[in-house]
């Protein structure tokens, strides 16, 4: 049996470290054909030929890209990620902090939406067809199709605004309480709640319908067993698959999506952080943070992958 | 205050009654003002009642704010000079000090210098003030100055006042606190070119400006580059009478509906930069006040008169009688601007010329030049962008204009992103937007000389050339006046650049916050702040 798993997961992670190199490589064209560089950006309207030529030169960005990119990529084996053009400092400081951020907003929300979203999934294939399937089934279409910034910015105007109940940013350095690192953290993680949640129920409702209609559920419920046992016991792990797929996907986007939910409650996170980052043309740091949210897809993608594998008996064996 | 939204009165007029009163008018020239809209006397009363409560009470010690800038990235920095938005301006102005500022009349002030004089407008001579500290505990020297001046000159250093710092030839320290400057031609104007924010002084040899030395009211405590600062109060601060605030934290929040929630949630008590959409919303709640404040910002619509059809002088005359500028003022920016006339010398500034007057929008007079100049049928493209901030909705008004009339304009919208790089300064028409410069020199130099690196609308005039060149070397006011007086009758006549209005920048906050003025340097009181306003408690 564990030869089976571990030559599908040795596999599995010669693949991530290929698609890292071509993601590499592609992310570093493509910031090459962005127009301007970041000595035209950083002087903006001032930017003369001369003034642009003297920071060139002084930044060391006249050296030409194909070494620039194996310089970096060699860098980067070693976990160096270089240095930001603009601030001149290491991108790993710069990244540091934000990624912090970014994790903790991202481990809350996946902490309550998770459980909240595979429960009601569940149950909702577990009683198909009932007044509570209907609503759950509704209540996500709904909450699908109200797109995030209109979740978050009627949130902060309810909430911040007129009730005063919690702090319109959720970036506060006086955070010292449990109580106040709910409050801060309350509406974004509710906001992106909405948003992953919806995806995950109707996925793991699908995956777990999917699997009743099989034969050998079938086969349970001839035998006698009741529609909980046939869900929870026969149908659900070997939905695991399916399920461990669609939470990874909904889970991806906490890493790199929430562009949105940073700019409204000024969080700061990574993902502002490369699309500041592309603003000014601050290559190094637009690779970094490209090559982070590939690592954190890739590694949930797998995660999900050998929970497949796991669940599944005849791997297994 | 029972009736405070009597009549028709709004918090827009309260700012009016403010602005007035800021720029010195009596309780009879507003009480004039009132009648002559209708408002009776007692009502006037009461009006003048809170507009100048708000403009007169004693300063207290104490209390900490939070205020949110308007753009932030992690190009954020702390050295003048590669400041490049408010952001970077708030903040330097708080940790240093520059040889001269400009008060809220737009008149030259000393602040480290003693004074700077000079008797043929070329060779300055600079005394700096005694007894200046830097936060590190260093004095002020005549050192400080040179190295902060010559870092302009250095092009590895990036300054974005490289182009006018060339001017300065040599600069070099007499004394311990004396500083020669020597200029390749005459600039009267050099004590105000002084006051920019990137001339801030800095100490001698300083390299990194993450932990910066400056001689400023606030000593910083925390910088993370686009995140957020933390500024604290300087206890040794030269200026006697001191700073009020005991610190602030200056971050940004870019989104603009988010930066005014965080003001009306009362997580921020200063927000700069509201949108005129916003301004209902701010106008609803008492415990929010806004200040409106025309330095001289705008954004044009730029005809090159090197390139068809600008070089047709008909269809550039046409163009300016097709904008309708009370409509730009009144809808676009509802209220927030200040109709103008197609040169860039603001109302703010003592150069000024009054007696031209804005061009009405006379659609059949456009009509009339567009078929002299032969182009009605023609489909003529203009460029905007949302990087020129309201141009998309100022080229959509002259569109509807030019319908009327038969004239056909294809309004392209361009991306942001890459704007002025690809777009300004090269498409035939386009759209330009240009910050506030504090004298018509620059202003004229920058954008309208025929060496100009702004020409805009590459507009060459050898007469205006050499008016240029005469007023800068003149310490005769009256001249100088009547001179930029007359280049400016020029602009507006000849040259392809379309002033429609001045755009107002509004800056709100809570009534809390005291002693806020306007500056002709920008909104933020020309971003100087922190060390003028105070907290009530």
């Amino acid at each position: 049996m564990n030869t089976i798993i571990l030559r599908l997961i040795a596999e599995r992670l010669g693949v991530m470290l290929v698609t890292l190199v071509i993601v590499s490589f592609t992310v570093f064209a493509a910031t090459q054909l962005l127009p301007g560089d970041v000595a035209q950006i950083l002087l903006g309207q001032a930017a003369t030929p001369e003034a642009v030529a003297g920071l060139r030169e002084a930044m060391g960005l006249n050296e030409p890209a194909i070494p620039r990119y194996f310089n970096w990529l060699i860098g980067l084996t070693q976990g160096d990620f270089g240095l930001s053009y603009v601030t001149r400092e290491p991108i790993a400081d710069l990244i540091a902090g934000r990624l912090q951020n970014t994790l903790r907003l991202a481990a809350i929300t996946t902490l309550i939406s998770v459980p909240l979203a595979l429960s009601l999934g569940i149950l909702a294939a577990l009683y198909q067809g009932t007044k509570f399937d209907r609503v759950v089934s509704t209540a996500t279409v709904m909450i699908i199709s109200v797109p995030e910034f209109m979740v978050a910015t009627l949130a902060v105007l309810i909430f911040a605004v007129y009730l005063k109940w919690l702090p319109a940013l959720s970036y506060a350095n006086e955070v010292t309480s449990l109580w106040q690192l709910l409050k801060t953290f309350a509406m974004p993680v509710i906001t992106l709640t909405f948003v992953i949640a919806a995806q995950m129920i109707r996925m793991s409702r699908a995956a777990v319908i999917e699997t009743l209609n099989t034969p050998y559920c079938e086969m349970a419920l001839l035998k006698g067993a009741s529609r909980r046992r046939t869900v929870l016991i026969h149908a659900l792990p070997n939905a695991l698959g399916p399920i461990a797929n669609a939470v990874a996907l909904s889970l991806s986007y906490l890493l790199g999506g929430v562009i949105i939910v940073e700019t409204i409650f000024n969080y700061p996170g990574i993902a502002k952080l490369m699309v500041d980052a592309v603003a000014t043309r601050d290559l190094p740091l637009v690779q970094s943070c490209a090559m982070i949210f590939c690592f954190g897809y890739l590694m949930l993608i797998m995660l999900a992958d050998i929970i497949s594998i796991l669940s599944n008996p005849r791997l297994r064996t | 205050m029972t009736n405070k939204r009597m009549t028709n009165w709004t918090a827009g007029d309260d700012r009016m009654v403010e602005d007035a009163i800021r720029r010195g008018a009596t309780r009879r020239d507003l009480m004039k003002m009132l009648m002559a809209g209708g408002v009776a006397t007692m009502a006037g009363g009461t009006i003048l009642g809170r507009a100048t409560a708000a403009y007169a009470s004693t300063p207290v010690s104490g209390g900490f704010i939070k205020v949110a800038g308007a753009s932030s990235s992690t190009a954020d920095t702390l050295d003048p000079a590669k400041a490049s938005n408010s952001t970077d301006y708030s903040r330097i102005c708080s940790i240093y000090n520059r040889l001269t500022f400009l008060d809220s009349s737009g008149a030259v002030q000393m602040e480290l210098a003693k004074s700077v004089e000079s008797s043929d407008a070329k060779t300055w001579t600079v005394s700096l003030k005694s007894g200046v500290t830097f936060h590190s505990g260093k004095s002020l020297t005549a050192q400080d100055v040179v190295y902060s001046l010559n870092r302009h000159l250095d092009e590895a250093v990036g300054s974005k006042v490289n182009s006018i710092a060339a001017q300065m030839e040599s600069i070099r320290a007499v004394d311990d606190l004396t500083v020669t400057i020597d200029l390749a031609s005459p600039n009267a104007d050099l004590p105000i070119i002084l006051a920019l924010h990137h001339f801030m002084i800095v100490a001698d040899g300083a390299t990194d400006f993450t932990k910066p030395d400056g001689t400023g009211a606030f000593k910083v405590e925390n910088f993370e580059p686009g995140v957020t600062s933390i500024l604290v109060k300087n206890e040794n601060y030269f200026k006697g009478n001191g700073v009020h605030l005991d610190g602030f934290e200056f971050f940004a929040i870019r989104d603009e509906p988010a930066r005014v929630n965080a003001l009306m949630s009362g997580d921020v008590q200063v927000a700069s930069a509201v949108k005129p959409q916003s301004m209902r919303l701010i106008d609803s709640v008492d415990s929010i006040v806004a200040l409106k404040n025309t330095a001289g910002n705008y954004t044009n619509m730029n005809m090159r008169l090197d390139m068809s059809p600008g070089d047709n002088a008909a269809f550039v005359e046409g163009m300016k009688y097709l904008i309708n500028r009370e409509q730009i003022e009144k809808s676009v920016m509802r209220g927030l601007a200040v109709v103008a006339n197609d040169q860039p010398v603001s109302p703010a500034s003592k150069y000024y010329n009054a007696d031209l007057k804005p061009r009405d929008f006379d659609p059949e007079r456009a009509k009339s030049l567009f078929e002299k100049a032969g182009v009605l049928g023609q489909s003529i493209p203009i460029v905007c962008s949302d990087a020129a901030s309201s141009s998309v909705d100022m080229a959509t008004v002259i569109q509807q204009a030019g319908s009327t009339i038969g004239m056909n304009l294809d309004v392209q919208r361009v991306p942001a992103d890459g704007y002025w790089s690809n777009y300004w300064l090269k498409a035939p028409i386009h759209f330009g937007n240009i910050n506030p410069r504090p004298t018509p020199d620059i202003l004229f130099s920058l954008l309208y000389a025929k060496t100009a690196k702004w020409n805009e609308s590459q507009f060459m005039n050898d007469k205006f050339d050499s008016m240029l060149i005469e007023a800068r070397g003149l310490l005769d006011e009256e001249k100088r006046t009547e001179i930029y007086g007359e280049m400016q009758t020029m602009i507006s006549n000849e040259a392809g650049t379309a002033i429609p209005v001045w755009l107002s920048g509004v800056d709100a906050m809570s009534s809390k916050v005291k002693g806020m003025q306007t500056n002709p340097l920008g909104g933020l009181m020309g971003y100087a702040f922190a060390e003028h306003i105070w907290l009530e408690q």
